[in-house]
């Protein structure tokens, strides 16, 4: 085996590495060193400093990423792995961004809670770096540690109230799927490996794509990957993990799971299937249907029997992931709009989910509870919390002119342009979810404005400024996204086919 | 009789099948995580062969990252046993059942 090798491997050469496109990656990862270093030297004394030192390197990581956009040059390092291109750079900005909003929701929830503080944000960090990884990475090795990466942490934060059965329960289940899902994505990339030679996603690409029919080391390969990141964006039949997590996991790490952690597998989703399996639509497209076809109509269907607020949001998530796999369902048809449909959406969907779970965190500063029962009559006691949650609920069902509405309707441009049968059919699934979602968002709309507060109890509720600045960002950003669509319209129109040539 | 790649890839199938099948059907954390090393082993020498059978090194390259990360994951997992079993005497994955719905 050794003279395998040492007759393989040439001599040592360095790899050239371009500095400015690593430069978001080692940034956060600097920071992140430096809050856990923080913790280990200064002890007590560091623990106030931590969340602003964290929020500090996720602003400073957006400095090289909007030099790199401004710069504009598509840039490759490590014989195509590492990628930064616009898509790239956007979903960098998207993690980014969603971090430092989780940590306006943290500080106060994880400062009053008698957590570990410090902790807390390092692993934060660590996963946030996963992710923006995993925006450049075109390598079956790379997209693997990055998941890890970003996984990892995860669990840990999922069990972050230890003392607390209910979280360590949800840590448990999030930690058996997790791990579960990635040695299926792993077997099914170790035969897509076995069957194209490379572990390059534009190598696999050249080697599997048509004509003539894929090899059954691919086909199973392709569905093994996907049903791994299946189980990371939660789309049914692997979604059953989610609710469980998130209503046991601390609500700013729901928060984070559900927004971040789910477009983190969506990107890599589309890196593999807008990269590596872009020539064997005929194999990947029929999946993809089923996953999105079932989640949105699981999802909302079992949202709708929900009586906990967390829940809701949850198995609305799983909608919601529904409603994104949609135009990949017809990525080999229209790639261009598939693509630009689903990060445009993933990029509103940030906004407004944040913004729930940011009024669910507030709500719950009184309550002590997510049951959607003691959200009765809160607008006597909260009317800002009132208005900013019944924005984010219309804007997730859809509602004109708020940020979910332009998403819908590029999901559904998508699906109709590609004119197939397929495409048609899950454009009537889409517009049949919606009005099935509309129902139960509108429960909670009705319940917040017409009925009593509970025991006529209307002591108002304090807001801490974190947690207020949260709420105003991811407002703005929900109205400012359905007002002037153009805004991501124009941002998202990126294309990942530079490097297969389509 | 030569063994041949195709002997490493029917192993490691039934490998991945008793860990798969493992993790669904037993109950006890601690097995559930060998489980998962064996469905992460099985992996492993199915990149092994791939990357002999190719005459590639990449096979041999994910090995080693499988590898760290599969003893990242039993350490976080092992971790999570622990707080559970702080908390109550037994690990059991069917008593841990607070959060239904």
């Amino acid at each position: 085996m050794l003279a395998l090798l040492a007759q393989q491997v040439p001599d040592f050469v360095r790899p050239d590495i371009d500095w400015h496109a690593a430069a978001p990656e080692l940034t956060l990862l600097t920071f992140g060193a430096l809050v856990t270093m923080m913790d280990i030297v200064w002890l007590e004394k560091g623990r106030k400093l931590t969340s602003i030192v964290a929020s500090i390197g996720l602003l400073a990581t957006m400095v090289p990423i909007i030099t790199l956009a401004v710069d504009g040059a598509d840039r490759s390092m490590f014989g195509g792995a590492f990628v930064v291109d616009d898509y790239a750079l956007i979903m960098k900005a998207v993690f980014i961004l969603t971090g430092y909003v989780v940590i306006l929701l943290s500080t106060n929830y994880i400062a009053e809670g008698d957590y570990w503080e410090n902790e807390y944000y390092g692993l934060l960090l660590s996963s946030i770096l996963g992710m923006i990884l995993m925006a450049s990475a075109r390598d079956l090795i790379t997209i693997f540690v990055a998941l890890e990466l970003l996984s990892i942490p995860a669990y840990m934060l999922a069990t972050w109230r230890k003392r607390d059965l209910k979280s360590n329960e949800a840590g448990m289940k999030y930690y058996l799927m997790g791990v579960f899902a990635s040695a299926i994505m792993l077997y099914g990339m170790s035969l897509l490996y076995g069957g194209s030679g490379s572990t390059l996603l534009t190598d696999i690409n050249e080697s599997i794509s048509g004509p003539g029919d894929p090899s059954a080391v691919v086909v199973l390969g392709i569905i093994f990957v996907i049903v791994g990141f299946a189980f990371k964006v939660s789309a049914v039949p692997f979604h059953t993990w989610a609710p469980d997590t998130y209503e046991g996991a601390p609500t700013p790490i729901t928060a984070f799971l559900s927004v971040a952690s789910k477009a983190a597998g969506f990107v890599a989703l589309m890196n593999m299937l807008f990269v590596g399996f872009f020539g064997r639509d005929d194999v990947y497209e029929p999946v993809i249907w089923i996953l999105a076809a079932l989640s949105m109509t699981v999802g909302n269907l079992i949202a709708l029997r929900q009586t906990n607020m967390v829940r809701l949001l949850a198995y609305s998530g799983v909608a919601q992931a529904g409603y994104m796999l949609a135009p990949l369902a017809v990525a080999g048809d229209v790639p261009d709009s598939a693509l630009a449909a689903t990060v445009g959406y993933l990029v509103i969907y940030a906004a407004m989910n944040l913004g729930a779970f940011a009024v669910v965190i507030a709500v719950a500063r009184k309550t002590r509870t997510a049951e959607i029962d003691d959200y009765r009559g809160l607008f006597h006691w909260a009317p800002g919390l009132t208005v900013a949650m019944t924005v984010f609920l219309f804007a997730l069902a859809g509602i004109p002119p708020l940020g979910g509405w332009w998403a819908k309707f590029r999901i559904m441009g998508a699906v109709i342009e590609a004119n197939t049968a397929a495409g048609v059919v899950m454009g009537i699934f889409v517009a049949v979810n919606s009005v099935i979602a509309l129902y139960y968002y509108a429960r909670i709309g009705v319940k917040m404005w017409a009925e009593p507060a509970p025991d006529d109890d209307t002591a108002p509720v304090r807001v801490p400024v974190s947690l207020t600045s949260a709420l105003v960002l991811t407002a703005a950003a929900t109205i400012a996204f359905g007002v002037l669509p153009g805004l991501v319209g124009e941002v998202t129109k990126v294309s990942l086919l530079a490097g297969v040539g389509g | 009789m030569e063994l041949t790649t195709t002997w490493y890839l029917v192993l490691s199938v039934l490998m991945f099948s008793i860990g798969a099948v493992g993790l669904l059907v037993r109950r006890n954390p601690l097995v559930m995580f060998m489980c998962v090393e064996l469905m992460l082993n099985a992996v492993n020498i199915s990149f092994v062969a791939f990357g002999a059978d190719l005459n590639d090194v990449g096979g041999q390259i994910s090995v080693f990252f499988v590898l760290v990360v599969a003893a990242v994951e039993v350490v976080v997992g092992l971790a999570l046993v622990v707080a559970i079993t702080r908390r109550r005497s037994d690990a059991n994955a069917d008593d841990i059942s607070v959060l239904r719905g």
